[in-house]
């Protein structure tokens, strides 16, 4: 007996392929349901990729179609590990991405601790919190260049009067010591109401009872954030550092628009550099490369950490 | 059947000369920037003559690089004409993404002797030197330098300035004047209000830090190589002289710009010479007809004067400016050939300088009434005459990616010594035409 499903399609269609469907099985009905999908998905996804593995074994520049494309092997990727530059570049990206989760996951949590006790104005707070993150990268870029700007810029104001520091002394953005944290302020003021909203999920899936349990049983408030809400909360806090990680692992726009990479090269992102070799060096082959590395890199870490998250889960 | 055949071949034909002597839909594709406004304006005649109606594509400066070699690349027909900038020549041509306009010259009697020698060297040959024309020269430009010539005039700021160099407050001659006037500015109170000495190029992105830093360069004895050896590059990038030009670079950013000065280029020294924060500014030409009609910086307030002279009296420019192609890959070059033969026109180019183009035609740069036309006509004229251009070479990108870096990297955020940074400017610009082939 074929499923009803099945043969209500089949009654739906003309007679020859009501015939043929008849004939066919759940599985092949479930193919033809999905190959579009797949068809897309090795369209857009999978035949770039090996168009990107293959492209990175070759001398191959876009702006030179006239060329001979030479097979190199692996010349590419032992040139991109044996450049300084590059490692330059993942020392840039790894403080970028070591500070704003850290910086991220504390004032997230933390603003989604106090966002979830009930108080008058709440979803004001929590509708005013998340702002920022609604803004498109190159528009906070943009405005935040002017807020770092020392003459007028309110940022130096305010660390003026914080600190009694001549604002047009220091240039957040001008200045090797500081523009690494330029951007990283940014990218947390930016970005921490999204991992506040995440935790926020967390807590409020902690179901009461097990708080009112630990009253019960004399609890103190220190014991039951650290034994109830820091565990029960794990799985979402580790799902946003894995977002925000993978996010800015790949930051590009929210940097150029901030310091397009200087001053020199401190704030030049792997991203950017990578940018900048395909589309403006244009060294395809090479820029293929890279992208592989960091490919590479992302997917590792990444499968690594999500069976570590696995494992908090089912803990 | 014969009788048939005939007439649907006739009626074909005919369709196709009515085709062809349709209006078509042209696009230009060049940079976002005020000269371009101007260059709509005067398309109108071109559209009103032709039947042709004109499109234009205009990217900003700091994406233009990018987003129209992206175009020329990957063979797209968004652009028919492209007013290109003077370093993709060497690409363009070599690549087949410009149509080779030597034929197309003679046949229409276009000369490029009528031309300014320097824009038809940048903007059009490749090989440089060689009679192979790719391009019309289309906007002249080159850096230059603009001052605050009310302040200088005031008497208490001559008083001072005299009493603290001996000398009085005028456009200076050298470098090293150049270095006072701005040492001086730096930080003086002008009307309640505190103005800083001078404002450079040091756009760290795309192009900026190497178009300023060059024209210091240049003029303290820079080469880009040998000039018996081409491409061989040791004690000419890296001369003492070059080292020199670059420390005196350094200097002039560290003592004498504005707080915040990390990241500038056209527009931001635009808006430091307007809103009064500077007395002296590094810009290309093409900003200057902005600040004569500008409110608060127009008429008598601004001055204008060419690079100065480097130790050994050298004086050199960075040119800039571009010259207009067809794009090989469109499928009208037909017609946006005859916008080039319209444009080459005396009459038009005449009309082009009025409206704020910098026309390379010299009937039009050589007439009589042309330094009077405009305050900045003279030094105009005097920069075009001193003018070098960075690398042509189809590698231009990676060779302008290598000093962006290089000199940011000393210049600004005040990484090791000149003579480092030059040094591996060597090393990169060797790199990279080992790569080519060169050697």
């Amino acid at each position: 007996m074929t499923d009803p499903i099945a043969q209500r399609v089949a009654a739906a269609t003309p007679p020859r392929l009501a015939h043929r469907i008849r004939g066919l099985s759940d599985r092949t009905i479930a193919w033809l349901f999905v190959a579009p999908t797949i068809f897309l998905l090795l369209a857009v996804n999978i035949f770039p990729l090996i168009w990107t593995i293959r492209l990175s074994m070759t001398n191959f520049r876009t702006n030179r179609p006239n060329n001979e494309v030479e097979f190199i092997w692996f010349e590419n990727y032992q040139k991109i590990l044996t450049d300084e530059d590059t490692w330059t570049s993942l020392q840039a990206t790894a403080h970028f991405l070591i500070w704003t989760i850290l910086l991220q996951v504390l004032i997230g949590f933390t603003l989604a601790y106090l966002i979830n006790k009930k108080f008058r104005g709440n979803d004001l707070w929590t509708t005013l919190i998340v702002l920022p993150m609604m803004l498109s990268p190159a528009v906070v870029g943009n405005f935040w260049t002017f807020l770092y700007q020392p003459q007028i810029g309110l940022f130096n104001y305010f660390v003026q009067f914080l600190t009694g520091t001549d604002p047009a002394s220091f240039s957040m953005i001008g200045e090797v010591a500081l523009a690494p944290w330029a951007i990283v302020i940014v990218d947390t003021w930016m970005w921490t109401p999204f991992v506040m909203l995440i935790c926020l999920a967390g807590l409020r899936s902690i179901p009461s009872s097990i708080y009112e349990a630990a009253e019960c049983d004399r609890a103190s408030k220190w014991r039951q954030f650290w034994t109830i809400t820091i565990p029960m909360a794990l799985p979402f806090l580790m799902l946003a550092v894995l977002f925000r990680g993978i996010e800015n692992f790949k930051m590009f726009d929210l940097v150029v628009q901030l310091t397009g990479g200087g001053p020199g090269s401190t704030t030049l992102l792997t991203s950017i550099d990578l940018k900048r070799e395909a589309f403006e060096k244009w060294r395809t082959g090479y820029a293929s490369a890279y992208a592989v590395i960091l490919f590479v890199t992302v997917f590792g870490l990444a499968s690594i950490y999500v069976k570590a998250l696995n494992k908090v889960k089912d803990r | 059947m014969n009788a048939k055949l005939l007439f649907t071949s006739a009626s074909l034909a005919i369709a196709a000369g009515v085709s062809s002597a349709q209006a078509e839909d042209l696009t230009l594709c060049w940079a976002a920037w005020d000269p371009a406004n101007a260059l709509v304006e005067l398309s109108k005649e071109y559209e009103a003559e032709s039947g042709n109606k004109m499109s234009f594509e205009f990217v900003p400066w700091t994406e233009f690089a990018s987003r129209m070699l992206n175009e020329l690349n990957s063979g797209g027909k968004l652009c028919d004409l492209m007013i290109g900038d003077s370093q993709w020549i060497g690409g363009a041509a070599e690549n087949g993404q410009y149509v080779k306009l030597n034929d197309f010259f003679d046949a229409n009697g276009i000369s490029m002797d009528a031309f300014i020698p320097a824009t038809v060297t940048g903007y059009s040959e490749w090989p440089k030197g060689t009679p192979n024309y790719w391009s019309l020269p289309a906007f002249g430009d080159v850096v230059g330098w603009t001052y605050r010539k009310d302040w200088f005039a005031r008497p208490e700021i001559q008083e001072a300035f005299k009493a603290e160099y001996g000398r009085d407050l005028a456009v200076p001659a050298t470098y090293a004047e150049l270095m006072d006037i701005a040492k001086f500015f730096q930080g003086r109170d002008i009307d309640g209000k505190t103005v800083y000495g001078a404002s450079i190029y040091t756009e760290r992105g795309s192009e900026g830090i190497t178009m300023g830093a060059m024209n210091t360069l240049y003029g303290f004895g820079f080469k880009y190589d040998n000039p018996d050896k081409p491409y061989d590059m040791e004690g000419f990038v890296n001369s003492d002289g070059a080292i020199a030009g670059l420390e005196y670079y350094k200097a002039l950013y560290d003592c004498c710009t504005p707080p915040g000065s990390s990241n500038s280029y056209m527009g931001e020294g635009v808006d430091a010479f307007k809103s009064g924060q500077v007395a002296l500014q590094m810009n290309f030409a093409f900003t200057w007809p902005g600040f004569d009609t500008d409110a608060t910086v127009g008429g008598d307030v601004t001055g204008y004067f060419a690079n100065p002279a480097g130790p050994d009296g050298d004086k050199f420019a960075q040119l800039g400016g571009q010259g207009i192609s067809v794009v090989a890959a469109s499928d009208k070059q037909e017609a946006a050939l005859t916008y080039i033969k319209w444009f080459a026109q005396p009459e038009v180019q005449a009309k082009w300088w009025k409206l704020g183009g910098f026309s390379a035609l010299r009937a039009v740069v050589e007439d009589p009434g042309f330094v009077a036309s405009a305050p900045y006509a003279q030094t105009f004229l005097d920069s075009m005459a001193i003018v070098k251009d960075f690398w042509a070479e189809p590698a231009y990108a990676t060779l302008l990616q290598a000093s962006q870096e290089r000199f940011h990297d000393y210049v600004v955020a005040g990484n090791g010594t000149a003579k480092e940074a030059l040094d591996g400017l060597v090393a990169d610009w060797t790199e990279t035409f080992e790569e080519e082939g060169k050697y």
